[in-house]
């Protein structure tokens, strides 16, 4: 009795090992990035402090948010070569919102729905040969998205 | 509670679209329940994105996503019958995924 179900936690454990690791490894949470609480430390989590205005990056967004808690946003980025695509939303109290690793075969595109407090800019930054290019937009909210 | 996933991935003019809906609170551990008290943080954190189990996405989000996210990815390639996979993990520790045919 005892033996199979070591066997089993043993089975499983190696099962969990195997479909976390690729995960850790090329994109573990990022802790310290997610967590600053302003868009200047984010953008330092994620090395992208100094990122170029750019219209390759283009970020498709209504101007006005009537709901904060659903804000469609639309990102592609025309960069050649670009690996990742990041949402910052400067005055939400958590600053980065995501970022999306594209491996060989994806496109540098995604279309994803966000939370924002409080009218903000929004940015969305593209990085492609270890440079990071960016596309501003300000969305007006008029009912928060954040609390209850 | 995390509750199922919606995929449907279509194929046109060589690139794949891939929709997804993950059913999710998303508590961003700032919104208070009935009787006042905070609703601790619940969030989807990896999704990954798979085609013939080749992985093409992976992202990181915040409690910012809005709550029972939907994600649209596009990837070049893929042809009818190809299987998408996508999977994810929240902040406690919960998972889910779901696989699709390309159509």
């Amino acid at each position: 009795m005892n033996v199979v179900r070591r066997l089993l936690l043993q089975g499983a454990g190696v099962l969990a090992a195997g479909l976390l690791a690729p995960l850790s490894a090329l994109a573990a949470w990022n802790k310290e990035a997610f967590g600053a609480k302003n868009a200047a430390d984010a953008l330092r989590g994620i090395g992208a402090s100094g990122a170029t205005p750019s219209s390759e990056v283009v970020l498709e967004a209504p101007e006005i948010a009537e709901n904060g808690a659903v804000v469609p946003i639309e990102i592609t980025s025309q960069v050649p070569g670009t690996r990742s695509i990041a949402v910052v939303i400067d005055k939400n109290p958590f600053p980065l919102v995501a970022k999306f690793d594209f491996a060989e075969g994806a496109l540098p595109f995604v279309k994803v729905n966000v939370k924002m407090g409080e009218t903000s800019d929004v940015r969305a930054i593209a990085e492609a040969n270890g440079k990071h290019y960016q596309a501003t937009k300000n969305i007006k909210v008029t009912i928060g998205g954040c609390g209850g | 509670m995390a509750g199922p996933m919606k995929m449907r991935a279509t194929s046109q003019g060589g690139v794949t679209e891939i929709r997804v809906l993950m059913a999710h609170p998303m508590e961003t551990g700032q919104r208070k329940d009935a009787s006042g008290k905070l609703v601790p943080m619940h969030f989807i954190q990896n999704v990954t994105v798979k085609l013939n189990g080749k992985t093409v996405v992976e992202g990181q989000i915040s409690q910012a996503v809005s709550r029972n996210p939907v994600f649209s990815f596009r990837v070049k390639g893929g042809a009818k019958g190809d299987k998408v996979e996508v999977s994810w993990i929240d902040n406690q520790g919960e998972t889910n995924k779901t696989e699709a045919t390309v159509a």
